[in-house]
């Protein structure tokens, strides 16, 4: 198992090599926040699928396929599809319009400080939900994947996650998390593949023997004991009505919203598009993303019905393991090794994407324009507050992941992605779209989408549930109590909250500026005219 | 944000090929926004009510859940390509638009 360890500790050199190569070429706010804008195509295309591409689909989605079966497996779809709403609805006018973060764009026709504030807000709940959830993912995956090596704990994984994407981030800005979720984003493919074809091999690259074996799967069944034949392509054993008590087919439905709308609306996915030339790169980019972002998905099919039908259901321990076991079965140890570190590369990209999108909007669009008005009082100043920013944020988020570690978290991500549907796509698209856009509204529509979504899931089975005494602490309920509200994503209300707030309120406040500001936006995001141009190297 | 611009933006916005191309490109951003979220959303509403009809098998082993769900996949790229296709036009007349500003 020290292979993982050797094979991890490589890439940590490796990419520590890009981190001091970065540094160098940091010498403005552009370079630090946006890599000079000078990210290719494919370069941004591989950029943004390691940045999305959390451990939570790589280990999770395989392990519910290995579990659920085909409900696995339509859960993945959606992760894709999202990808549409950013190309054809945000990508680029984004581009065309905005500097470092998301709330340039909504900055550019309204009152600045007042949406800034709330957009800073959402931008850094957003990102602290996804980061806390993704760091004990960390600590969870060292206990899992490094039982023999006891001197590593829990902490520890935590403590070098965060100590090294504070390094990526305060040093190396963008361009080192640029690079260092591309070479994730290759490794994780490489293992993924590498993986399906082993899994090919063993039904002798036949998939009509591949689907037999998946249509017929005997096991040992984990609650009755029994000895049971299922059809593991067959819809319903994780969110059919029967399993759910009738409420997980609407679930999975405002599961799909969030994913399909909040996608779009993520900091650190959207931040991405700002490091390419221009709108047309960034467009190139989402394509790359989407045929890299796709294949994945679609090999899970390998991955998890691989397991299923190789290791067997009741051989795998937890869902996580998965595909690190059927690597072990398939491979030996050394691809064990090899995924075992893939999966921490893959947490080590996602976090720094979203500690940089966190520090840049709290330090361009908190510190730099809600506070000082827009001027930075020295030169320097603004990339100087984002780099303590990230300090700060990799300190919280390492004490809150060693605190909540023993904390059922899972509706941690759900949350993220409700936000981001609910808060940042609705003002996303009308800032875009709707002339009437007014300051009241985005404000509305922020404080709205971001609410509603917390409170729902407070309130829902992820949170509330009455669970037996004897279950262990990180399976628990937070709240001991029958849920108030029945579903566990609150995408379904929370999205049509947030428009609504975004729309009533700009009708109840309008503003002529804004209104006469959109003649300007819609020009610039349409034609490029004005973009901020890359810088020469 | 914005720098102070000599760019007359009241004038392109008028030009009536800016127009054009704006109603062009929104009929397409809503219609096919439209069309894949509708067969998206199409996946959960037929495997969710209708489990029965989508548990019919009808290429070997492989059932219409499983065939639909990786139909969205090739929906989502094929949607992709025909978005960069139409883009790459738009960006042409959108450079015309802007010529000489």
């Amino acid at each position: 198992m020290t292979i993982a360890v050797w094979m991890f500790l490589a890439f940590v050199v490796a990419t520590l090599g890009i981190t001091i190569w970065a540094a160098k070429k940091n010498t403005s706010a552009g370079a630090y926040f946006a890599a000079g804008r000078s990210i290719t195509g494919w370069q941004n295309g591989l950029a943004v699928a390691g940045d999305y591409m959390s451990a939570a689909s790589f280990l999770g989605i395989s392990g519910m396929i290995a579990f659920f079966g085909y409900d696995g497996f339509m859960y993945s779809v959606g992760w894709l599809v999202a990808y549409l709403t950013v190309l054809i609805v945000v990508a680029e006018p984004l581009r065309n319009a905005g500097k470092y973060t998301m709330a340039d764009l909504l900055a550019y026709r309204l009152t600045p400080r007042p949406v800034r504030a709330m957009a800073s807000l959402s931008t850094i709940t957003v990102s602290t939900f996804y980061m806390v959830a993704q760091m004990i993912g960390a600590g969870t995956l060292v206990k899992l994947l490094l039982q023999d090596l006891p001197w590593i704990s829990t902490e520890a994984a935590i403590i070098g996650v965060g100590v090294l994407m504070v390094v990526y981030v305060v040093f190396g800005g963008m361009l080192a998390t640029t690079w260092v979720q591309i070479i994730k984003a290759i490794l994780l493919m490489t293992g993924t593949i590498f993986l399906s074809v082993l899994v090919m091999k063993n039904f002798d690259f036949s998939f009509g023997k591949f689907f037999d074996a998946i249509a017929n799967l005997t096991y040992t069944d984990a609650k009755t004991k029994a000895e049971v034949t299922r059809n593991f392509l067959e819809p319903g054993m994780k969110f059919g009505a029967e399993v759910t008590k009738g409420w997980g087919p609407l679930d999975l439905i405002s599961l799909g919203l969030a994913l399909v709308f909040g996608t779009a609306g993520l900091p650190h996915i959207l931040v991405r598009f700002y490091t390419v030339p221009d709108a047309k790169t960034a467009r190139v980019s989402v394509v790359w993303a989407m045929v890299i972002i796709g294949t994945f998905y679609i090999l899970t099919t390998f991955l998890g019905f691989g397991a299923a039908t190789i290791l067997k259901p009741h051989n795998i321990p937890t869902d996580n393991m998965a595909a690190p076991q059927l690597a072990a079965t398939l491979g030996g140890p050394v691809f064990f090794a090899f995924i075992s570190a893939v999966a921490f590369a893959t947490i080590l990209a996602v976090v720094a994407g979203l500690t940089i999108s966190a520090s840049a909007s709290f330090a361009h669009d908190f510190y730099t324009n809600v506070l000082h008005h827009g001027k930075e009082h020295r030169p320097g100043e603004e990339v100087r507050v984002a780099r303590i920013t990230a300090f700060v944020v990799g300190a919280v988020s390492i004490f809150l992941a060693i605190k909540l570690q023993n904390v059922n978290v899972a509706f941690l991500v759900g949350l993220a992605f409700a936000v981001a549907a609910s808060a940042n796509l609705p003002v996303i698209v009308l800032s875009i779209f709707w002339k009437k856009f007014s300051t009241t509204g985005a404000v509305a529509g922020l404080a709205v989408g971001l609410l509603s979504s917390i409170v729902l899931i407070m309130l829902s089975p992820s949170i509330m549930g009455i669970d037996p005494a004897d279950l262990p602490a990180a399976k628990r309920h937070l709240i001991q109590a029958d849920a108030i509200f029945p579903l566990t994503n609150p995408g379904i209300l929370s999205i049509p909250l947030g428009f609504l707030a975004a729309i009533v309120g700009s009708l109840l406040k309008r503003e002529p500026e804004a209104e006469a500001k959109f003649t300007e936006l819609k020009v610039r995001a349409h034609t490029g005219l004005g973009a901020e141009k890359a810088t020469a190297h | 944000m914005t720098e102070k611009s000599p760019v007359n933006w009241a004038q392109i916005e008028a030009k009536p090929a800016f127009q054009a191309l704006l109603g062009r490109k929104a009929r397409f951003i809503i219609s096919s926004t439209l069309f894949f979220v509708a067969y998206y959303f199409a996946l959960p509403v037929l495997v969710g009510y209708f489990p029965d009809l989508m548990k019919k098998e009808v290429l070997g082993r492989l059932n219409l859940a499983y065939l639909f769900a990786l139909s969205q996949f090739f929906m989502a790229w094929a949607l992709a390509w025909i978005y960069t296709r139409k883009a790459a036009q738009w960006d042409k007349e959108a450079a015309e638009v802007v010529q000489g500003h």
